[in-house]
């Protein structure tokens, strides 16, 4: 923790010299970011999107900076905090593209942040890649907001992502047929869960239990026993980090130990590895990344040197991913013309430490990770809609 | 849903409500004897927890002996912003009207204040860890012993605060500002004196009480603001000023949402706490242990 004082307190430093030094020696581009650093969605935050800001800033400038109009232009960022506050969030877009004059705005972090700014980055013309936001119809989103693209994914091939699995345990005889179901209590248990039904019907399931759970409900003991009490094969929960690590940790206390074991954000935090140690292994999350491929271990290493934090599993390398395909296209335009480098962003492919990201006619990322799983210290993907290096789904030692 | 009897309902219930003491006595003091309605009474809870996070992660020290590191910093931290922040308010404000209107303003500032000093320190991670998080077999059902351990110091904090401010002449003087700060100044009691020290006091258990709830709660920098609203809503159940009040309040919330959850639905158990407190605000608006103003 104290690394990571003296890192911001540097980082605050080092941007105050470079903006009165750069002035003179370099020209620069202003980075806007606007995110939670408080509020409900704060946590998440500072785990996969701010750290990323920084890495990338950081590795551009590093490097000598973004080549833009012939020559070589350092990054100056600009935070804001929007308090997980869509009005917040939208205010502090405005204020970039208008008081700040940002040559650059990153995507704010979360589905419904990234909604919310989507018409005021499309007034105002910037390109809007966004990797925390889980959308269905990017169909409908594009054609009102073409400037806008999607590269996490969406909630029925996630939900597609997690019936596969457990079809594929069953199948090898590891689990039985009765799954028990809980769903936090907002947008995104609720949409997830109503695909999971079907998906999970469809795939011949039977859902012995399903309910759901308020909001930042962290007293979790009346569900585990009622989950355990039907006597499951899986357990499938669509959950929050502070309900993931609640429901993780009393499912080990009453012995809810099936044969397959899904929680949904956090369980591909480093954090929830650093709790609760070894009897991760073999526990099913959302998302995931290629953990043994190498782009995504050498970004994990530098994501370390340069933040002091670990990334997580699954939405860290999407973030910073869609940084680097931004930077690509910049790079590529030579120039700070949005409307080319929109139109370059839907013309090409980039190469990222996710592989490559290349969006389809509806400006959505069709190839990405659905459920991953905790096996030896590392958090693989085992399904996804296209991604290579999948890990084999392992039964875990149920009692 | 569950198809644990009752007994198991109760248990868990009252385990949920020993939370929900911890959460809210601090509060009770210092709303209630020190006249301070506190909005940053969550933040100094949530550096609480962040202490024994932070000695349990880096030296492996256990959070119970960490609640006697964090008791006396909590006394001194909240005994100086009384001295400094809030007493020139108690001073100036002509009505009790004025003072909490005030300390509302102060306090909501503080919790500001309070969430980015964490930031900056602490950054916006999630701290969570793991401790005694094992089973413990009560009357053949399996409890979490982490949420045992601070139950019983729930009891604990709550027996002897109550012992004290009804066995000993500090307490009784507290209580009699409570009631009345105006007479107990005229039987010779140090009525500013008293306030400071009831809100360092309530400050402390809130702090401990984070302590406490760490070893199984996730928190975030960010997160005081939900505690402070648990806390007024179970002290204003409870009734303002009376330590028994806040405590049943708190237990009866937690055998509520418990049962609530178990017998009819998890999803429902705001929805019907929230309609408990609108009910005791509508039929006894004092509060269950309040006195009629």
């Amino acid at each position: 923790m104290k690394r990571r004082t003296f890192g911001a307190i540097g980082l605050a430093a080092m941007l105050l010299a470079s903006t009165a030094f750069a002035e003179n020696h370099a020209p620069t581009l202003t980075v806007g970011a606007v995110a939670p650093k408080t509020g409900p969605l704060a946590g998440g935050a500072a785990v996969s999107y701010w750290p990323n800001v920084r890495l990338w800033i950081d590795d551009v400038n590093s490097r000598g900076g973004l080549m833009v109009d012939g020559t070589q232009h350092m990054l100056e960022l600009i935070e804001y905090d929007d308090q997980t506050n869509p009005g917040e969030t939208i205010k502090a877009v405005q204020r970039l593209a208008t008081q700040d004059e940002a040559d650059i705005i990153l995507p704010p972090y979360s589905t419904g942040l990234n909604l919310a700014a989507a018409p005021i980055f499309n007034r105002f013309g910037y390109p809007m890649i966004t990797a925390t936001a889980t959308v269905d119809d990017t169909k409908a989103l594009v054609s009102q907001f073409p400037n806008v693209f999607i590269s996490l994914g969406g909630a029925k091939p996630i939900t597609e992502g997690v019936a596969q699995v457990l079809s594929d345990l069953r199948d090898r005889g590891d689990i039985g047929n009765r799954v028990a179901m809980v769903n936090v209590a907002d947008a995104f248990g609720i949409e997830l869960s109503q695909n999971a039904r079907p998906a999970l019907e469809a795939a011949g399931f039977e859902i012995v239990y399903d309910t759901s759970y308020p909001l930042g409900t962290q007293d979790l003991s009346t569900v585990i026993k009622g989950a355990a009490g039907t006597n499951p094969d899986a357990f499938v929960a669509w959950s929050y980090p502070p309900d993931t690590f609640g429901l993780t940790e009393q499912a080990q206390i009453e012995g809810l130990n099936p044969g397959a074991f899904f929680t949904a954000v956090a369980t591909a935090f480093p954090s929830y590895q650093a709790r609760f140690g070894d009897s991760v292994d073999g526990v099913l999350g959302i998302g995931g990344v290629d953990a043994d491929g190498e782009a995504f271990q050498e970004y994990a290493a530098r994501h370390e040197d340069v933040t002091g934090e670990k990334p997580d599993f699954w939405a860290s390398a999407m973030v910073y991913s869609s940084f680097q395909a931004l930077e690509q296209a910049i790079e590529a335009v030579g120039t700070m013309d949005n409307e080319a480098i929109i139109q370059h962003i839907k013309d090409n492919s980039f190469d990222t430490v996710i592989g490559t990201l290349d969006f389809d006619e509806n400006n959505n990322n069709p190839a990405f990770w659905t459920v991953g799983q905790w096996q030896d210290g590392l958090f693989h993907g085992v399904a996804s809609t296209g991604r290579e290096g999948a890990a084999e789904v392992r039964a875990r030692d149920a009692n | 849903m569950t198809d644990g009897g009752g007994m198991d309902i109760i248990i868990t219930g009252l385990v949920l409500g020993g939370t929900y003491a911890l959460i809210a006595m601090g509060l009770n003091l210092q709303y209630g004897m020190a006249r301070i309605m506190n909005l940053a009474n969550g933040e100094v809870l949530v550096v609480g927890a962040f202490v024994a996070f932070w000695l349990y992660t880096a030296g492996q020290v256990s959070p119970l002996l960490t609640l006697f590191v964090v008791a006396p910093l909590a006394f001194a931290l909240n005994w100086l912003i009384y001295r400094f922040m809030l007493l020139p308010l108690v001073r100036r404000a002509k009505s009790q009207g004025q003072l909490e209107v005030d300390s509302i303003l102060v306090t909501f500032g503080l919790s500001f204040v309070g969430v980015g000093l964490m930031l900056a320190f602490f950054g916006g991670d999630y701290f969570s860890y793991s401790y005694l998080a094992r089973p413990v077999r009560i009357m053949g059902e399996t409890y979490g012993l982490n949420r045992i351990v601070a139950f019983l110091g729930a009891v604990v904090i709550g027996g002897l605060l109550y012992l004290w401010l009804e066995r000993t002449r500090p307490g009784r003087a507290m209580r009699a500002i409570a009631v009345d700060p105006k007479s107990a100044r005229l039987v010779g009691i140090d009525v500013p004196r008293m306030s400071a020290l009831a809100f360092a006091l309530g400050g402390t258990i809130t702090a401990m009480g984070g302590a406490l709830l760490s070893t199984y709660l996730t928190l975030d920098a960010s997160t005081g603001v939900l505690f402070t609203l648990k806390a007024l809503v179970i002290v204003i159940m409870g009734g303002v000023g009376d330590l028994r009040g806040t405590i049943v309040a708190a237990l009866l919330l937690g055998l509520l949402e418990t049962f609530v959850a178990a017998w009819i639905d998890p999803g429902l158990t705001l929805a019907a706490a929230y309609l408990l407190f609108v009910l005791i605000l509508l039929f006894r608006p004092q509060g269950l242990f309040g006195r009629k103003a």
